[in-house]
């Protein structure tokens, strides 16, 4: 439990200003009880759920409403009790803005829980818990919303606990970490039990010395004996945005750079947000499945603070809860580096959603219009991946997306440093989704266009085949009527006559004369 | 609206165009002090001239004018080519400096970002070419009060003996044509403790505003240093081998546009490489060719010609020196 002897560094990255203070000092406290909760079906990365109740059934808080679809699915749980009023699609919590199917809640307000079994830790085993993970809806809590169970299925050395928290505004880990330090290092030692992995190391932005404290005490008094572990390590990593970033922590923390293509497993390392981890002591030391999480509330609001917020709340009831300014022209759902513009604000707040931000004109000003590129490569200094923001630019623009991809486009993780740095204001991260996407396009296009090309020449290939079989056949039925014609030969020879009073009566045909 | 939502502050082309300006004032102000404020009214002329060319370009390329003419480029190519010309330049040259600098070198390739080639180094190339008598006109230091450079700069009459001296290369060159040492031609007045008389103290005042662009992190140390390396060593290298047929690296440094260069032309964004070793082995370039131009060529300064032609070899040094990035270094492990 001492800090590590040494950190590591990433290349660039940025120190925006933090705004934590605004939230950071506002305990969790419950949000109240909406009037409907929409609970959309996706709410992993790794596809939907399916709707396991009908209209007019009703339902128990943490009952199953959607059943996990194929080994990587996760479930869907009713965050209340209530009853299931509609099934229908409603726009998602994401920057896409698409609608995706949601089940629509009518609270009872009596809050009855299905009855719970907890595990017993002592006896369970590896598989046990790993369903119960799957069963009770737990995906990455950081914003990834990657099915936890998966993740949990390869065996590492080294957990990692992310509680860096480097975007601004955000305060929801650090306060889950003040305040229920003990689940969320009780979480962290389930996870390092079902991955086998010998040592904890949990990362914690500096700028958080409240939330430290909490979690070096609460590793502090894991028993010896209550897990075969080996050590766990609260370590202050430097506040520099995206600290927090998968492979920025595993590098800061550990010194791995995880190659373009690999997965930190394939070092032996695991990441894991501490939300996730709270969520899996829930889920298997006190039986609840996931049906809620803590939600940071802040930007252009009165009062800005930390909820724990039933999964399916509209953002605008968390708005409304925390006051929001009256030029409060729209809402950010995760932080300002990352987070992306809320469809509607009608929004429900799912899984993977740690932060709503009230955004006004004054708070979040449009950027300055976009000039030309002069090459200062501020971009490149600031970006974590150690791109060159600039190139990549030029070549987007240019639609040269060979180039692009030479320029490793697709290792960018869209964290924003090079829009937040460039001087001529150029929304450099658009330029990159714009290439992503063009490129993903052209790909299927070229994946179609070479399965026609697969079928065309399947079917060519057919055909030629069939007309040779058909040429065989039909050779095959000659060689066989000139060989009945050969066996009758004698009979045809015997009546040649017949042949020559054929033939003057063609010529009398071709010639009328 | 699209991530990131924030931005940093006061961060603008604009500002880093206000840094350069910035920077250059130490060097203006010993020029003034030294050599006259002749230079200012070249200042001026360059930049009434360099705005009035870009905002009529912009206009003819159908461009938004306002926020491309206030990014303060233009301003910076005006004020890098009244400080590269003589200060004593007929006012028509530094115009027709200035626009073969904006229109020719600038807007004909598409303007700020485009340009391949550095538009203050293309201009001087030109008029040195064009104007070899008259680009080699400098004034004496302190021999030449504001009235008469003013007059040599509007009027028409040039009766230049006596008002011009050689600058210390075109009197190093000259000595060691005729086969002088070193130590010889150093006696002469043009010299002052390392390089030009008066003159040093110009190169120390870039010196100075290099030292604050690079401290307020406008521009990366790759370029200077690499330049000053490239020029210093090489001319350590011949000094060593003959110290009286080779001046010292110091002075090759202090004299000429050597500071200019290596801290406000090799440092421009647009037309230097942009890896860091690309960058190094550009300005590295850069210097050497200077220093060769300087010692065999038919021009007294080369730093010019050196620019332009390792701004031809760019686009090849960028392509060439990408940096292996993040998770593609080839298994370098802890």
């Amino acid at each position: 439990m001492s800090a590590l002897s040494h950190l590591f560094r990433f290349h660039g990255g940025i120190k925006p200003a933090t705004h934590k203070t605004e939230s950071s000092d506002a305990r969790i406290r419950p949000a109240p009880l909406p009037a409907r909760l929409v609970v959309p079906l996706i709410q992993s990365s790794r596809g939907s759920a399916r709707p396991v109740v009908t209209v007019g059934d009703t339902v128990l808080k943490g009952q199953c409403i959607g059943e996990a679809q194929g080994q990587a699915g996760t479930a869907i749980h009713a965050p209340t009790s209530g009853t299931v009023v509609e099934i229908g699609l409603y726009p998602m919590a994401h920057a896409s803005g698409l609608d995706s199917l949601a089940i629509v809640i009518e609270p009872d307000f009596e809050e009855r829980w299905i009855e719970s079994e907890p595990l017993n830790l002592a006896h369970a085993s590896r598989e046990e818990m790993i369903l119960r993970i799957q069963a009770s809806g737990i995906v990455g809590m950081g914003g990834a919303t990657f099915p936890s169970h998966i993740k949990v299925g390869n065996a590492i050395d080294t957990l990692i606990l992310n509680g860096a928290e480097c975007e601004p505004w955000i305060t929801c880990d650090d306060r889950l970490m003040r305040e229920r330090a003990a689940d969320v290092i009780t979480g962290a030692t389930i996870l390092a039990r079902l991955t086998g992995a010998k040592r904890i190391v949990v990362g914690i932005e500096d700028n958080k010395p409240e939330a430290i404290a909490a979690m070096t005490q609460a590793a502090h008094s894991v028993g010896a004996d209550e897990i075969d572990l080996g050590t766990i390590d609260v370590v202050a990593v430097p506040a520099r945005y995206p600290a927090g970033g998968e492979k920025q922590l595993i590098r800061v923390l550990t010194g791995i750079e995880v190659t373009s293509g690999k997965l930190a497993t394939d070092y032996g390392v695991q990441c894991f947000n501490v939300g996730t981890a709270h969520a899996v002591c829930r889920a298997l030391v006190h039986g609840e499945a996931l049906v809620s999480r803590v939600v940071t509330v802040t930007g252009n609001v009165e009062r800005p603070g930390n909820y724990e917020v039933l999964l399916g709340t509209p953002a605008a009831d968390l708005l409304a809860l925390a006051g929001a300014k009256p030029d409060t022209n729209r809402a950010l759902m995760g932080g300002p580096m990352m987070g992306f513009t809320l469809p509607s604000l009608s929004t429900p707040i799912v899984k993977g959603a740690n932060c709503v931000i009230a955004a006004s004109p004054k708070l979040f000003p449009p950027a300055p219009p976009e000039q030309p590129c002069i090459r200062c490569g501020t971009c490149a200094r600031a970006c974590p991946i150690e791109l060159h923001p600039f190139e990549l630019y030029w070549f987007s623009r240019a639609k040269n997306f060979d180039k692009v991809e030479a320029y490793h486009i697709f290792d960018c993780i869209e964290c924003g440093c090079c829009t937040y740095v460039c001087p001529a204001h150029i929304p450099l991260v658009d330029y990159f989704r714009f290439a992503k996407s063009e490129m993903r396009a052209k790909n299927e296009e070229r994946k179609a266009a070479e399965q026609a090309r697969a079928r065309f020449a399947s079917r060519s290939a057919r055909l030629e085949r069939e007309k040779a079989e058909k040429a065989a056949r039909l050779a095959a039925k000659a060689a066989e009527t000139r060989a009945q014609l050969a066996a009758s030969g004698e009979a045809a020879a015997a009546a040649p006559e017949r042949q020559e009073a054929a033939a003057p009566s063609a010529e009398q045909k071709a010639d009328p004369t | 609206m699209t991530s990131p939502h924030i931005r940093l502050d006061n961060n603008s082309v604009q500002r880093v165009m206000l840094y350069v300006l910035l920077a250059l004032v130490p060097g203006i102000v010993a020029y003034v002090w030294n050599v006259g404020a002749g230079i200012l009214v070249n200042i001026a002329i360059a930049s009434v001239t360099a705005l009035g060319a870009e905002a009529l370009v912009l206009k003819l390329r159908n461009r938004p004018i306002a926020i491309t003419l206030t990014d303060g480029s233009a301003i910076v190519t005006a004020w890098l080519i009244a400080l590269a010309l003589p200060s004593i330049v007929p006012w028509w040259l530094t115009v027709i400096a200035v626009l073969i600098g904006i229109v020719g070198a600038k807007h004909l390739y598409g303007g700020i970002g485009q340009n391949p080639f550095n538009p203050a180094m293309a201009a001087y190339c030109a008029a040195i070419i064009a104007y070899p008598a008259l680009m080699s006109q400098w004034p004496a230091v302190g021999q030449v009060d504001f009235a008469t450079q003013l007059q040599l700069i509007l009027g028409g009459g040039r009766e230049i003996d006596g008002i011009t001296g050689a600058t210390a290369l075109d009197a190093m060159r000259t000595g060691l044509r005729k086969n002088e040492a070193v130590s010889a031609i150093f006696e002469s007045t043009a010299f002052g403790y390392a390089g030009g008389n008066g003159w040093e103290y110009i190169g120390a005042g870039y010196l100075l505003g290099g030292l604050f662009l690079l401290w307020r992190r406008i521009i990366s140390w790759h370029l200077p240093f690499a330049f000053i390396a490239g020029m210093g060593l090489t001319a350590t290298l011949f000094w060593a081998i003959s110290p009286e047929q080779y001046p010292s690296p110091l002075f090759h440094l202090a004299s000429g546009g050597a500071m200019l260069g290596a801290f406000f032309i090799v440092t421009d964004p647009v037309t230097s490489a942009s890896t860091p070793r690309g960058k190094l082995i550009f300005a590295a370039g850069v210097g050497i060719i200077a220093w060769f131009v300087r010692t065999f060529g038919v021009y007294p300064e080369g730093v010019a010609f050196g620019v332009l032609l390792m701004n031809i070899g760019v686009p090849l040094i960028d392509r060439k020196t990408q940096p292996p990035i993040f998770g593609r270094r080839g298994g370098k492990q802890p």
